[in-house]
């Protein structure tokens, strides 16, 4: 069992970055930093893909002098996942932070908790 | 009916201009009740606070030990998942199936990509890629929509901010010599996309990576004379369009076994690969821009 662990120690990296990226994201009451968590998850997700299609002593999928033997190269289709990731990730980022911008610009904090509470209060104000 | 279809231009007309204000859709009572415009002061209104305070107390006691609980559970079933998979680096993965065979030995031959990953992106999963597109310029769209209307005078940033970083030698000089390197490589990435490491996203992303500096080191003024709201909309949405007509017509094309003049070329040219080099550029040019603009937007609130 730890003999498996140790052979896929990259995916377990992956696991450790993940499991950062999840307890910023739950623990930390700061917005900005709930983003940043969701990043590094996202990170943790590309380096288990890439780990996946990694095998050692093979060449990038680029074909060089013709050769396409199937068993010379690394599986291409994990790095066409990852950039899809990417973009997809880039994307979600850009709209949290223009929401946390909005979030900030009414109610000059960026504490989920604080925000929260002045959310109620309005909301009780209207009833 | 014929004032109804003015007013309606009219609106129309204002939202496209940007002075498009919300409320003038609302009918009129929900207008009369405006919401409270200053953010409240939690912190003086003690009476009402502190049952609130007691319940968020409550809350937040229990809410890191959940979390807590539920991250560990999580992190051990993965844990648990790392045990019985493969070892990395392993030959007999499911990962490593006919699929992948398929795309290396065929995949040259059939697209005419040399670089593989290229092929599978831009070719057998195109489709995928223009949704990618789509999602950047929705993300695009959306990042404006919050962000133009707030406008004004929290947006602008501060004037020192501007004396500094547009008058500061080191940084001046430094984009004078880097920013035209970084849109060449960026070109070559993109060009080269179908020979080597590199494609759409990648080069797209390093040449937006020279306009934020370039419009950091020079101010956004002169970088509109080139690119400004009018001339992202265009180059956007006719990169958006050209990519989906091209595929529409290589997908007609492929599903009715119909002869198709876009041939795969001598795989090694710059000018082979069908549709892939353009298909290249107009990523990268969506990229570009998208990338430029979140920048402008977050900085100054427009683009």
């Amino acid at each position: 069992m730890l003999e498996n662990l140790w052979s896929n120690r990259i995916p377990c990296a992956a696991v450790l970055l993940f499991a950062l990226g999840f307890s910023t994201l739950l623990l930390h009451p700061n917005l900005i930093k709930k983003i940043i968590g969701l990043n590094i998850m996202d990170t943790a997700a590309y380096l288990f893909l890439t780990s996946l299609g990694y095998i050692p002593g093979r060449l990038a999928p680029i074909i060089v002098n013709g050769d396409t033997d199937p068993s010379h190269y690394v599986n291409p289709l994990p790095a066409g996942l990852v950039l899809t990731g990417i973009v997809v990730s880039v994307s979600v980022t850009a709209l949290m932070l223009a929401l946390t911008i909005r979030l900030y610009d009414r109610y000059h904090t960026l504490d989920l908790d604080k925000i929260y509470m002045m959310a109620r209060q309005e909301q009780g104000e209207l009833q | 009916m014929k004032k109804k279809k003015s007013k309606f231009s009219q609106a129309l007309r204002k939202w496209d201009e940007g002075s498009f204000d919300l409320t003038d859709a609302l009918p009129e009572e929900q207008i009369a009740a405006p919401l409270p415009e200053q953010p409240y002061d939690w912190q003086l209104e003690r009476p009402v606070v502190r049952l609130e305070q007691g319940e968020i107390s409550m809350y937040r006691r229990l809410y890191p030990i959940f979390a807590t609980v539920l991250a560990t559970v999580m992190i051990l079933f993965l844990f648990a998942a790392m045990i019985a998979l493969p070892h990395t680096g392993s030959t007999q993965t499911p990962t490593l199936n006919e699929l992948t065979d398929r795309y290396v030995a065929d995949g040259m031959r059939e697209t005419g990509a040399v670089n593989v990953v290229a092929g599978v992106i831009l070719d057998y999963r195109a489709f995928d890629t223009l949704g990618e597109s789509h999602v950047l310029y929705s993300a695009a769209i959306a990042v404006l929509m919050l962000l133009l209307s707030l406008g004004g005078v929290s947006m602008e940033p501060d004037p020192r901010e501007r004396l500094i970083t547009e008058t500061d030698p080191i940084l001046r000089s430094t984009a004078k010599l880097i920013v035209p390197l970084l849109v060449v490589f960026g070109v070559y990435n993109i060009c080269n996309g179908h020979l080597g490491p590199g494609g759409g996203f990648s080069g797209g992303a390093i040449i937006g990576a020279g306009l934020i500096l370039y419009s950091l080191a020079f101010g956004f003024e002169r970088l509109e004379r080139l690119l400004n709201f009018k001339s992202y909309r265009v180059i956007v949405v006719v990169a958006l369009c050209f990519y989906s007509l091209a595929k529409c017509y290589s997908f007609y094309c492929g599903a009715n076994h119909l002869e198709s003049f876009i041939s795969p070329g001598t795989p090694g040219r710059i000018f082979s690969a069908g549709l892939i080099l353009p298909l290249n550029v107009a990523v990268g040019a969506v990229v570009a821009c998208t990338m430029y603009g979140f920048y402008s937007v977050f900085k100054r609130g427009r683009i």
